[in-house]
């Protein structure tokens, strides 16, 4: 029997061995790495529904790739799904309909959309004098909206993939806020080296560009108003940056024990070296103002993958274009890197892509790979106005070749969420 | 492959709020006691439905600032209090190396509505037909700018890190009741592996909303009518009768809690759990027995109480009782205490909500007392030595965890 082969700290070392992405800017790593690369924006003026009234009417939107009607929890599902195959495609495992690992997945919240709330609320009309939530009891006791559980279980986006893909025991549903999809990596690599499984399906999925899901983040002031040039409204790292922009997304990776990639001759298109997190007490959408809790989650990181700071080649950004969040990440990483950070080149795709809140860290996740294994750094869009107290190395508004060994990839997320991979190439 | 050594996973901490009190006194009193029915429901106050209400609980013993407590929605005072519970049980409070270097595995569903801003707009667009351009802007002016925060599943972690300042990793599991095999299993796994020494683990539900009770409602998962027992709620059609719950454990890895002079109330020593599609008749069970034949390794050698987490909706809970049955015809005849019917369900909180109660039976050396007909009183003298916890989803997920009695030094 071999050796298995073990990272610094004697643990099994976790391979990627598939990624699939969707995003505004496509179906498929082909289309969206072409894109992100070309520095294109998928950002544009909502059609899903009218906009009037709305301080913010523009996002990253995805059509529903089989044309069904629109609904968060089944258009989530669909990008998954895709995602997913993509993902367990490339990566050769399994056999039809059969994934021999767990599925971990990030899902946005689950609810009853205004649709759906208005229907029950006018079917039941007839039946009940009541108002309010007793009405809408009424139309529910009547077991004619159970097609309406799949928006309102938990469960429900977990069990429709786990039944369409075939992935084994219990899945898992996980919210991070906007660090899920780091937050699912990180779990898929702790059962592998806790030797659980050989394989893990990670994958995050958001898709609430819904009138309600705008508002509640215009009412936290978080999003960009620039309806005039929606394109050009995310701008991370910017002087003029005014908020972030709301985005659907999916992203998978298939996560292997590199030993057993290896024995099945599979492609290793990376590994997961580390994975940090780390929770802030501060405040419910601000990081501590001394940027603690992201210095942690780097730092832990950077500790699990046993790599020292000047081991990372290029940090591929939370960067949301928030004044607070970009400051903030820029203070925590000065931290932890010194004045070397200026000099470590930095992409935020949120620039191209907006926000996909849930998905964003498995999003950013295949995008770093597909950094390192195209030695191509994705620009930062609309980098136009320096923001002189954030001197970073950012790639500017057009791509740039460089040779990536070891990235960074941070997310961060409200009620104190702060997670961090390191994300490298095969070791030689 | 390597793994590193197993360490034995303790239970340290117990926090628990419902509608028999808080704390564990309270609890074990309540479900001891001969004397009184340990059940407290609420009937009148959504029509049709029973509920189980949470005690009268001053939310400020736990959460002092009136800042914190009004940012937060009720489900996340309930979580919020009961962590701090359990951080005190624990011996936690007040040390804040050891709180910065806890980390937190909760199980969560969504928060509140604001069912009066809800209800205004339902009532708007019934009166006469809504311009898309009318409810956008009656979203932007009538929603509260918080109370995202008081909906989003993981802003009841976030403000357990804020209150009580526990600051390691932090993660939000869901998926009704599967969120909470998720949150134990990954909190005892990764102590199990060394890949951490100390977890809050929980969850908590308000079960008195009535947004939480239309979800429930549209997946035909709620009893109706007349309050009644769990068993008695089978040849009806079943369903659950949600009860309003914190539940959270301070699991530790032994030797740290050995270094540190924290007691163990008991050994966690297995969280398995599975889903099956739930496709035929009989498939429930099968998925119980397949997970007890992974608990063999664990031998069960003394006696052995079931806390059983039905829920009442069925077939879920008709199979778990089958699953049950096929255990004392295997010679186990364990002692079930379906501890549902005292405190309600939980969802999200329950699967935790019985493993404090097991761990708190087996501290105390009391199986509890019988809490439905059919359930037999413990026979003998001889204080229990496992509990097993069923956790059954009434709609997905499958899961079991067993306890072992180790005394207070862990011996």
């Amino acid at each position: 029997m071999s050796r298995s082969l073990l990272d610094k700290n004697g643990r099994r070392v976790v391979a990627i061995t598939g990624l699939g992405v969707v995003t505004s800017l496509g179906v498929g790593a082909r289309d969206n790495w072409a894109a992100l690369t070309e520095g294109r924006s998928g950002v544009r003026t909502i059609e899903r529904f009218p906009t009037e009234g709305l301080k913010t009417r523009f996002a990253g939107t995805i059509a529903s790739p089989s044309g069904a009607p629109y609904s968060a929890a089944d258009l989530a599902t669909e990008i998954a799904a895709l995602s997913a195959k993509e993902a367990i495609s490339q990566a050769g495992i399994g056999g039809q309909g059969r994934f021999p690992g767990p599925l971990i997945v990030a899902t946005p919240p689950s609810e009853l959309e205004w649709p759906d709330l208005h229907r029950l609320y006018r079917d039941a009309r007839a039946q009940t004098a009541a108002t309010g939530y007793e009405r809408l009891l009424a139309a529910a006791r009547t077991g004619a909206y159970a097609d309406l559980a799949r928006h309102v279980r938990f469960a429900s986006i977990a069990d429709r993939l786990q039944g369409e893909l075939g992935t084994a025991g219990a899945p898992m549903s996980i919210c991070t806020a906007c660090a899920s999809g780091a937050t699912t990596i990180q779990l898929g690599a702790e059962a592998i080296r806790r030797g659980e499984t050989d394989a893990a399906l990670c994958l995050g999925t958001d898709a609430t560009v819904h009138p309600e899901g705008l508002v509640r983040f215009s009412l936290l002031s978080a999003l960009s108003t620039d309806n005039d040039r929606p394109e050009k409204a995310s701008r991370p790292f910017s002087l003029d940056r005014n908020g972030f922009v709301i985005a659907e997304g999916a992203g998978a990776v298939v996560l292997e024990a590199y030993d057993a990639a290896r024995a099945r001759g599979a492609e290793i298109l990376g590994i997961v070296r580390g994975c940090g997190e780390k929770a802030d007490d501060y405040h419910r959408t601000r990081s501590k103002p001394d940027g603690t809790a992201i210095i942690g989650a780097i730092r832990r990181a950077l500790e699990d993958a046993g790599v020292e700071p000047d081991g990372i080649d290029y940090v591929n950004a939370h960067g949301t274009s928030t004044p607070e969040n970009d400051r903030m990440e820029y203070v925590s990483m000065r931290a932890v890197f010194g004045e070397r950070i200026s000099n470590v080149p930095i992409s935020s795709n949120k620039s191209m892509v907006g926000h996909t809140l849930i998905a964003a860290g498995s999003v950013e996740a295949v995008f770093s790979l597909l950094t390192i294994r195209s030695g191509t750094l994705p620009p930062t869009i609309n980098y136009d106005l320096p923001d002189p107290e954030i001197p970073l190395d950012v790639v500017a508004n057009v791509k740039r070749d460089a040779r990536v060994g070891t990235v960074l990839s941070n997310s961060f997320g409200f009620g104190g969420q702060n997670v961090c991979l390191v994300l490298a190439a095969e070791p030689a | 492959m390597t793994r590193d050594r197993r360490s034995e996973v303790w239970i340290v901490g117990v926090g628990l709020v419902s509608s028999l009190g808080e704390g564990t006194d309270a609890h074990c009193t309540a479900l001891s006691d001969q004397a009184a029915p340990p059940r407290v429901t609420d009937e009148a106050r959504f029509p049709g439905y029973a509920i189980h209400p949470l005690a009268d609980i001053d939310f400020s013993r736990q959460i002092a600032k009136a800042s914190d407590q009004r940012q937060m929605e009720r489900w996340q005072r309930i979580g919020v209090y009961a962590a701090g519970l359990a951080i005190d049980d624990a011996g936690l409070r007040g040390e804040p190396a050891l709180l910065d270097a806890t980390d937190l595995a909760i199980a969560a569903g969504n928060g509140e509505r604001d069912l009066a801003f809800d209800t205004k707009v339902l009532e708007t667009a019934d009166a006469a037909p809504i311009h898309s351009e009318h409810l956008n802007t009656l979203l932007s002016t009538g929603l509260r700018p918080t109370l995202y925060l008081g909906e989003l599943s993981n802003l009841l972690a976030g403000n357990i890190s804020i209150v009580h300042h526990v600051t390691g990793g932090s993660r939000t599991f869901k998926g009704e009741e599967a969120a909470g095999f998720a949150a134990l299993g990954d909190a005892f796994r990764r102590i199990e592996a060394g890949q951490t020494d100390r977890v809050l683990v929980g969850g908590a539900l308000n079960a008195e909303r009535a947004d939480l009770l239309l979800n429930l409602e549209i997946g035909n998962a709620l009893w109706h009518g007349a309050y009644r027992p769990i068993g008695e709620r089978q040849a009806n059609g079943g369903g659950m009768v949600p009860g309003s719950i914190g539940a959270f454990l301070v699991l530790e890895r032994a030797e740290s809690a050995v270094a540190r002079g924290a007691k163990p109330y008991a050994r966690l020593a297995a969280v398995v759990a599975d889903q099956c599609p739930r496709a035929g008749e009989g498939d429930i069970a099968a998925s119980l027995g397949q997970l007890m034949t992974r608990l063999e390794r664990a031998s069960v050698n003394g006696t052995l109480v079931v806390l059983s987490g039905a829920s009442g909706v069925q077939p879920a809970t008709g199979e778990e009782r089958r699953f049950l049955s096929r255990l004392a015809e295997a010679g186990r005849g364990p002692v079930v205490r379906t501890y549902g019917n005292a405190v309600g369900h939980g969802v999200e909180a329950h699967f935790v909500s019985g493993v404090a109660l097991g761990a708190l039976g087996l501290c105390k050396g009391t199986a509890y007392r019988p809490l439905e007909a059919g359930e037999r009183a413990a026979e003998g003298a001889a204080a229990p030595s496992h509990a097993l916890v069923t956790g059954v989803g009434h709609w997905r997920g499958e899961a079991l965890a067993l306890l072992e009695a180790c005394g207070r030094d862990g011996a």
